[in-house]
């Protein structure tokens, strides 16, 4: 896990409650009201699309909604920004193939 | 430390101050063997728009004026060690220093924002500007409270042979 | 669709735009605050350092802890906030366009508008720069500070400015290794307080060095540095590799001007602010008489002097509509143009402090 459980400023890790997102078919604990993204990287997955033409890996760039570079098709819906969306229970993440599908 | 490596490491380069670049700076004033208590030392060379030293004071020993750009300047004299503007400053540019505290060693007390915090009596390993490993040292007391703003307060004695190139000490 | 009236609509919370909408509020106007995120703030709860400057500028306080009083300020002044609402458009220099919880669209007839967009985080590109790993520093302080999760455990910083050190500062604190810095320019940008903290933590610098490429399999493992001579040409032979799960870009900000300019505010080109920003007056008007602007969409600066920038608006947006009096306006302008001037002062602050003034004098001249 990468998540940072004690911090020098802000702390220790507040609890939270955990839901069950399911990634590419695997189940997953995220914390409640976190973001995709964040949900994800605490679990190591880094890889959040692949590219249209020579499907290349993609991740994470800018962390706040801007630049679209970790979208993924989320609940059936594609091209959702996982950096500025909340995870749900039983919340259904897929890496992304090019421009996605509408499920 | 030879000259020529020091003259290597200026700031706007290596990261860290040169002892000849603090040297130059009037505002750098290292307290000498006379001094029967720690006092703050300030390394704040670049004239940045900052006071919170300054307004930290209890006793009006650091002066930065009107305009906030300007360098501050201790008066040691009247500096009484008390710490408030080593946990004040934002850039971590102050400590508490004395040559001779007891025995041959020096004492430091420096702003420590990391974990795990070292404990009372912990050898610990001193380092210089740029990190470098200089000595060993003994953590005397950590101070945390809650005007420091969670900035610890390290307190720690080492060898005084290398009074002046201590700043810190590894992390743990 | 809907149609609501407010008498000024500050779009973006961040540091400026919460600001702006305080003063706003505090000098008698009815604010509505809005921003596309879930949680009001923008990127000033990522900020977990002290701030310089004076009392005034509630110096030696961490940023989060800024914030937080900023909130508590909003919420006794009743503004009132709206959260996931994206504002898409300006019309009739009046009529701002939203979309609320990405469903509703509604439109707000504002006196005043107070733009706060802020501003993106530029990027640089090099063989392998797509890689999952490489990431803005602003992400990487977003994960670690925000989210709690640490987007790697080895990582590369390109750039020394000020957020590049302060990133790897906070990354160290998180329990990253910061492998290097490395900066592109002869000398480091950042102040020295800042390079001194990571320095004595044990982080090499790299001065006159930048990165050549990315590897990985599917993820960064390795990045390639190279030095660069007098004219930032690569020496060949130079490369060495630094094995690195992360690599951050710290290499300046641009202002978010979409809006600004959409909504046809004049532009004026200020590279050492960042680029183009819309031209606009000491009392943070724009060229058009009904929308201010503050903060990083003005020019890129820091949260202290983007906070100082959205009180002027919003209080210069309040006097416009005329609830306070002149008295009360000139006397809190002066003491906040005090304020924001101290933060332009000195060595680091003489380059922004011409470029602001240019901008203000070409704001006169077109006028």
């Amino acid at each position: 896990m990468n998540r940072i459980t004690d911090h020098p400023i802000l702390g220790p890790l507040e609890e939270a409650e955990m839901v069950d997102i399911i990634v590419d078919g695997q189940v997953m604990q995220a914390r409640k009201g976190e973001m995709i993204a964040a949900a994800l990287m605490a679990n190591g997955k880094n890889t959040f699309r692949k590219t249209v033409k020579r499907e290349e890996p993609r991740g994470i760039y800018c962390g706040i909604g801007r630049c679209t570079d970790c979208v993924m098709t989320v609940n059936g819906i594609p091209n959702v920004r996982t950096c500025v969306t909340e995870v749900e229970e039983g919340m259904v993440i897929q890496t992304q193939i090019g421009s996605g599908e509408w499920q | 430390m030879s000259e020529v490596r020091e003259k290597e490491s200026r700031l706007k380069v290596d990261g860290a101050v040169s002892l000849i670049e603090l040297h130059e700076t009037v505002e750098y004033i290292l307290p000498d063997e006379h001094y029967d208590h720690p006092v703050a030392v300030i390394e704040c060379i670049e004239g940045i728009p900052c006071n919170p030293c300054e307004t930290a004071c209890p006793v009006g020993a650091i002066v930065v004026g009107d305009d906030i750009t300007t360098l501050p300047v201790i008066d040691p004299t009247i500096c009484t060690g008390c710490g408030l503007c080593v946990a004040a400053c934002p850039g971590l540019a102050i400590y508490l220093k004395q040559q001779h505290h007891s025995d041959g060693l020096s004492y430091i007390a420096f702003p420590y924002e990391y974990l795990p915090l070292p404990e009372k009596g912990q050898a610990v390993t001193m380092v210089d500007r740029r990190g470098q490993h200089v000595c060993s040292g003994t953590v005397v007391r950590v101070i945390k409270t809650k005007r420091f703003d969670r900035t610890a307060i390290v307190h720690a004695t080492y060898d005084s042979a290398f009074y002046e190139d201590v700043v810190n000490m590894v992390r743990l | 669709m809907k149609r609501l009236k407010r008498d000024i609509v500050v779009i973006g919370s961040g540091p400026a735009g919460l600001c702006a909408a305080i003063e706003a509020a505090r000098s008698g106007a009815a604010v509505l605050l809005v921003d596309e995120n879930a949680k009001i703030g923008g990127q000033l709860f990522k900020q977990i350092h002290k701030f310089f400057g004076s009392a005034d500028h509630r110096a030696g306080v961490r940023g989060i802890d800024i914030g937080e009083q900023l909130l508590r300020q909003a919420e006794e002044l009743a503004v009132e906030v709206w959260l996931n609402c994206e504002a898409c458009g300006i019309f009739d220099e009046k009529t701002v366009w939203m979309v609320r919880d990405k469903e509703h669209s509604v439109a707000v007839e504002a006196q005043r508008i107070i733009i706060a967009t802020g501003a993106v985080e530029n990027s640089i590109n090099f063989p392998g720069w797509t890689l999952p790993g490489v990431m803005g520093a602003g992400a990487a302080q977003t994960m670690i500070n925000i989210h709690r999760v640490l987007p790697g455990h080895r990582v590369l910083m390109v750039g020394s400015g000020n957020v590049g050190v302060i990133v790897s500062y906070q990354l160290l604190q998180a329990g990253a290794t910061v492998a290097a810095i490395v900066e592109a320019a002869p000398n480091l940008g950042g102040y020295g307080v800042h390079t001194a903290k990571v320095r004595r933590a044990g982080v090499p610098f790299y001065t006159s060095h930048t990165v050549k490429e990315a590897r990985g399999n599917g993820h960064v493992e390795r990045a390639v540095l190279v030095k660069l001579d007098s004219q930032w040409n690569q020496v060949p032979g130079s490369e060495f590799e630094v094995e690195v799960d992360t690599i951050c870009i710290a290499t300046g900000l641009t202002p978010a001007v979409e809006l600004a300019f959409g909504s046809g505010c004049r532009p004026f080109n200020s590279p050492p602010l960042g680029g183009l920003v819309p031209v606009h007056d000491r009392m943070m008007k724009s060229s058009i008489d009904s929308i201010y602007i503050a903060g990083d969409v003005s020019g890129v600066e820091e949260a202290s002097t983007a906070m100082e920038e959205g009180r002027i608006a919003g209080l210069s947006a309040a006097h416009s509509l005329g609830t306070i009096t002149d008295q009360m306006f000139a006397e809190r302008l002066e003491q906040l143009q005090h304020n924001v001037d101290a933060l332009r002062s000195g060595m680091f602050g003489q380059k922004r402090r011409e470029a602001k003034d240019a901008i203000v004098r070409s704001y006169g001249v077109e006028r």
